[in-house]
Formats: structure tokens, sequence, C-alpha cells
């Protein structure tokens, strides 16, 4: 006698949020993210790297994204999966001007030459991304496509 | 939707007997702190050598103001004077020593361990 077996993997469950280009609202997505991922099993330590990516990720497409423009919304789609919980961020601008596709090295912030001057104190964002989460890929806009960032944060089986 | 910073300024004396500045401060963060954090700190009197920094009432810091904390270093070096934070969450530990902060700060879980190591 032989089990039937689906090779179907299940469909994600989504939730999808709407907020304005104003800073701050993206404390309202950090606190969505980390209900969806509190439900998903997630440890409290990687939430809370989950809610610092998803908050920087928001206020680049608030900042540099929709230029700070209250007439544009920026988008969020988070998808939870079976072992991993996917967010993207999309903006309604032209994006960040980055080519798609992943970083490939961690854009890591020198503190020293930020302290000799040498390096701006800002921008730092982008590398708190890349150092919380186990993916992060940039994706360039075109006139009938948002720009968007994708990230995915995996639920350690064996630590979770 | 943010909750607006509050700083405040506290004089304190050390265990071995320094007069240390401390700045406690509230709320949120972000860009819109820069009064409260750049602000607050300038205000202190030009012969303060100890800093410390109250991080124990935060909930909330993005890049914005940790870059704001940053320039804060910046001065405080120009100034020869020493900075030390606490009451940070573990999160914000990991956050601040992934930003290479304790090479200019040092971060310790409560006053009294700040207090003590100066």
């Amino acid at each position: 006698m032989s089990e039937s077996k689906s090779t179907t993997a299940p469909k994600p469950t989504t939730v999808e949020v709407r907020v304005p280009s104003r800073l701050g609202f993206e404390k309202v997505v950090m606190s969505t993210a980390a209900s969806v991922a509190k439900l998903m099993g997630f440890r409290e330590e990687r939430i809370e790297d989950l809610k610092t990516a998803v908050a920087e990720a928001c206020i680049n497409a608030i900042e540099h994204g929709n230029r700070l423009n209250e007439k544009l919304s920026v988008g969020v789609v988070l998808s939870a999966g079976a072992d991993a919980l996917e967010v993207k961020v999309m903006d309604d601008g032209k994006g960040m001007n980055r080519q798609p596709g992943k970083l490939d090295k961690l854009n890591k912030p020198d503190i020293d030459r930020k302290m000799r001057g040498e390096e701006v104190p800002r921008g730092l964002g982008m590398f708190l991304i890349q150092a919380l989460v186990d993916e992060a890929e940039w994706v360039a806009g075109d006139e009938a496509n948002s720009s968007y960032v994708r990230l995915v944060i995996r639920l350690d089986k064996d630590a979770e | 939707m943010q909750n607006e910073t509050k700083a405040r300024v506290e004089q304190l004396t050390s265990p071995a007997g320094h007069p240390v500045a401390v700045l406690r401060f509230e709320g949120d963060i972000a860009s819109t702190s820069k009064d409260a954090v750049i602000g607050t700190y300038l205000l202190l009197p030009k012969e303060t050598k100890l800093v410390l920094l109250d991080f124990t009432k935060v909930d909330y810091i993005n890049s914005s103001g940790i870059a704001l904390v940053i320039q804060l270093l910046i001065e405080a070096s120009n100034s020869g004077q020493k900075v030390s934070a606490f009451g940070l969450s573990a999160h914000f530990t990991k956050v601040f020593t992934m930003v290479g902060i304790p090479k200019y700060a040092g971060l310790f879980a409560d006053q009294a361990a700040a207090l003590a190591a100066l």
C-alpha cells in the first residue's frame, strides 16, 4: 500500500500594508512584521533584527524612493512561508538608482573614517539591512513597475 | 508617529571622584532628534571631560539616530571628552557594536557599571 503525498509546497500566507511617505510610519510596518514573525515562531532576537531591517527599508523607500512626497505611499507585502518570511518594500518613485540584483558584499561602514570626517556619519541603513537578514535584494523599477527591496529572514529550526 | 526625543542633563560624581555629565534620553532617536541629541550635548560646560549617554528609556533608534550618536562622538573626540553609554537593549547593543561604536564609546548594561569604569 502506497501513501500518496502532495509535492506542492503550501501557498505562503500574505499580509499587505500601505503607509504614507512620512517618516515615523515605518513603525507601523515594524509592528506588523513583528506580529507576523511572532505568529510564525521566530525567536525574540530575530524579531528585533527583522524590525530594524524592515524599518530601514521603509525609511529608504520614504526618503530616497518617494523623496518624502506624501502623495506617494510605500507598499509592503509580507509572505509567511513554511520556513521563512519574505518582506517586499515597494516605493512609487524611481527607487535608489541601483542595478537589479543582490549586493555582492556587505557595505560595512568604517567608524574610523566617520570619526575622522572622511565619511559622513549617515549611510548606515543598507548595511544594517544586509547584516540583519538572511537575504537582501534591491530591484530598480521602470516606467511600469515600482522599485522594491526584498528581504528574507529564515526560521532557524534548530534554534527556534 | 514618532515619539518626540526628550533629553536632560544630570551632573554626577564617579566612584573615583570625577565629575560626570549624564545625558538622559527618552522617546525615539531618529532624524528629527538632532536638537535633543546634539543640541543638548552642546549645552554641556566646556570643562566637561566625562560624558555618559543614558538610553534606558529609548525604545526605537534608527540609522539616522545612530548617525547622530556618531556625530556626538565626533564632537566629544574633538573636545577631548570620554563618552560611554548604558541602558541599550541587547538588540541595540548588537547594532551599535556592528557599526563599530564601542571603539569610541564603552557600552555598559547600567549606570553603575558605566560609572565604575570611569
